[in-house]
């Protein structure tokens, strides 16, 4: 009897785990609710910040306030839930948020097994290196039998060992728990290199007392690639996170910004005529917007580039370069499908 | 012999010896406090060598050297305390993500609350019914309407936009509120002679106080949501409000235990001799006494339970310590001082609040204990 009753609660809380994500209209329960629910960072350098009035800013923010600007024509119809590493995922499939622009690496396991699926890569991350500008190390290799100051218990660890096995390099790590502690080895002098996620990187620098006196080495060991995600089985909701990604490549390809989104309305090329919704294509209402919705994005928020160089480039203190993230027609591998 | 004048009183009196050497003053008070013995002696040079070596660095870094106004990261890098960061973040620190036009609301309930507090803790002050009438039954309401806009016409302020000091206070009043009351029950339950209700208090105290306060936040927070039916939600601050006060009460529920079972068994006879009610003996005989004798444990229990609202954090809300090290992670503020700076002062603001709640218990513990003076 009791195991009869045990399998019974366990089979109903298996069920209801099951089925209790998303009704199938994200978009229809969005736009009933009046704005949009995004998870984001409680707190990373670029990417999620709470500014001194307390207003969200960032590169991860700026991709809610663009889904928000292209269904609701405001990009402060969002509301911003700051999620821990451990929660995120519930909390998307719990539906409790409509999608999760949070630093996640595109794994095929998380794919795979979550019950939901990413949208895109809004950034490509990847591990680099922080040496003193003077010791003269212009490449990973230079650094062969030094010693280099890592996080404990991360992949960074284990990538950085597989790099360097692999090459037939050696190295010996400090390995500290805490990423602040393996900054502060590093400033002492007591290693010859600290690595993290390149964008990690970028914001360790200015942690720094002096971030001048040390350069990020050009050199990505390993693949990061970051995107939003959704739940899996509602493909219009799914095609308008992903579309606004591509919208906002697309901008930048073309050369549509915030300043010139006005008079580009009237702009003769066929292909800014289609991403402004000119062409007499309804492209925007085949994912459920209007055709105005990249517009409405880019004159929120601006394009990928401005995105980028406002919090994590040149335009903000990190200073990080794109890299990886610049366009494909800039020596990057960010590609926006084309809207046709 | 006979002509001699016989006194057997002196004449004058004893002319003042000098006081004996090493009794008053500051060196024989150091000799007799400090270097009494060997290992005294071995004991202060270790500490004040201790001293020595903490206290001026630690003055030098959060005066000497500390950077005390400045727009931005560039005058915190000198390595010492960034108290400008403090001095940019404070409407942060103090509202959290509050919309700064609606600020006047948190403002407005701070002082009614102030209003409503401090008569009742001062013991002259007359009308405590009304008192605890207003704060139990007035305040609640008001603060509810003022602080998220329903019922009253103001602009709706919804809880993930609480923050800071604010939402550690709301969550620590509203435990300490809840977790009396429900401990004084769940206590009174516990030692019930109804055998389910025995159960299902022990069972309840059992339960909450066998899993790690984290955890049960975490459940809340994370596992709740899966349980429920899709698009019912359940604010997240409130439910790790509900955690806390809980959690908490069953902590209370064995510190009042402890005192009913301090009281002799003499006193329960006694108001059963004089026929009173079950109530009116707890009322009036037994509560009295037992709350008296653990108000050490209570006031202990409130510290704690101020202290763990940071554990918040741990699900995504932005407390007094949530939000300070979110906002470390400006990057208009990124500087090797500015963590240990918001730490300090997060500690700092944590230690003003628990000390003037365990200086208060100890004025209280004196006020009721003149029978049995403390000592």
């Amino acid at each position: 009897m009791r195991t009869v009753f045990v399998a019974a609660i366990i089979g109903v809380t298996a069920g209801l785990a099951a089925v209790a994500p998303a009704s199938a209209a994200t978009l229809d329960d969005v736009k009933a609710r009046g704005y949009l629910q995004c998870g984001v960072h409680t707190g990373l350098f670029g990417f999620a910040e709470v500014d001194n009035d307390g207003e969200w800013a960032g590169f991860d923010v700026d991709y809610c306030r663009a889904i928000a600007s292209a269904i609701f024509d405001d990009p402060t119809a969002v509301r911003f839930t700051p999620l821990s590493a451990a929660e995120r995922f519930t909390a998307l499939q719990s539906g409790s948020i409509d999608v999760l622009i949070r630093i996640t690496t595109w794994t095929m396991t998380r794919d795979a097994s979550l019950g939901l699926t990413f949208a895109g890569v809004n950034y490509y991350d990847g591990q680099g290196f922080l040496v003193p500008a003077d010791a003269g190390f212009e490449t990973v290799a230079d650094l062969d039998g030094g010693t280099i100051c890592v996080q404990t218990g991360t992949t960074t660890e284990l990538n950085l060992a597989d790099y360097f096995n692999s090459r037939g390099l050696t190295f010996t790590a400090i390995a500290v728990a805490e990423r602040a502690e393996a900054i502060s080895a590093f400033e002492a002098g007591r290693c010859d290199a600290f690595t993290a996620d390149a964008s990690n990187v970028a914001s360790a620098r200015m942690t720094l007392s002096s971030p001048d006196r040390f350069v990020v080495l050009p050199d990505i060991i390993s693949k990061e690639p970051l995107g939003p995600m959704v739940r899996i089985g509602d493909d219009q909701w799914l095609n308008i996170v992903r579309w606004t990604h591509f919208a906002l490549l697309n901008a930048e390809e073309l050369g549509v910004t915030m300043a010139n989104i006005g008079e580009l309305t009237a702009s003769p090329n066929p292909e800014v005529q289609r991403l402004l919704g000119q062409s007499g294509t309804a492209f925007g209402e085949m994912i459920g917007l209007t055709n105005d919705w990249v517009a409405r994005i880019i004159g929120a928020v601006g394009n990928y580039g401005e995105i980028f160089e406002r919090n994590v480039g040149g335009g903000s203190p990190l200073g990080i370069e794109r890299g990886l993230n610049a366009l494909w027609t800039n020596g990057g591998i960010q590609y926006g499908m084309p809207i046709r | 012999m006979a002509g001699e004048d016989a006194t057997f009183l002196r004449p004058a009196p004893i002319p003042p010896r000098a006081p004996p050497r090493g009794v008053r003053g500051p060196i024989p008070w150091l000799r007799r406090n400090l270097f009494s013995s060997p290992a005294n002696t071995v004991t202060t040079i270790l500490v004040l060598l201790f001293l020595a070596w903490t206290i001026p660095p630690l003055i030098r870094w959060a005066f000497i050297d500390a950077a005390w106004t400045g727009e931005d990261r560039s005058v915190c890098l000198d390595g010492g305390a960034c108290w400008a960061f403090i001095g940019a973040k404070i409407n942060l620190i103090l509202y959290g993500q509050y919309p700064p036009a609606e600020r006047w609301r948190v403002v407005v309930v701070a002082v009614l609350f102030i209003a409503g507090v401090v008569p009742l803790a001062i013991p002259k002050v007359p009308g405590k019914r009304w008192n605890v009438v207003y704060l139990l039954i007035a305040f609640p309401v008001i603060a509810f309407m003022l602080l998220t806009g329903i019922g009253v016409g103001l602009r709706h302020v919804p809880t993930d936009r609480w923050g800071g000091l604010f939402v550690t206070l709301v969550t620590a009043v509203f435990g300490i509120v809840i977790s009396l009351p429900l401990g004084i029950l769940l206590a009174l339950g516990r030692r019930s002679r109804l055998p389910v209700v025995r159960w299902l208090s022990a069972g309840f105290i059992e339960l909450w106080r066998g899993v790690p306060l984290v955890a049960v936040l975490f459940m809340a927070s994370v596992m709740l949501p899966i349980f429920l039916p899709p698009g019912v939600t359940f604010d997240k601050l409130l439910r790790a409000m509900l955690c806390i006060a809980i959690f908490y009460s069953a902590y209370m529920a064995e510190v009042v235990r402890g005192g009913l079972q301090a009281i002799p068994k003499g006193q329960y006879e006694g108001s059963m001799a004089l026929g009173l009610s079950f109530l009116q003996r707890m009322r009036l005989v037994i509560m009295p006494q037992a709350l008296t004798v653990v108000i050490p444990g209570i006031v202990n229990t409130f510290i704690a339970l101020f202290k763990d609202t940071s554990l918040i954090m741990v699900i995504g809300l932005f407390d007094l310590l949530g939000m300070l090290k979110s906002a470390t992670n400006d990057s208009d503020w990124a500087s090797p001082s500015v963590p240990a700076t918001a730490y300090v002062f997060a500690g700092l603001i944590f230690w003003i609040f628990c000390f003037g709640l365990s200086r208060y218990s100890i004025f209280i513990e004196r006020r009721l204990e003149r029978g049995r003076q403390r000592r």
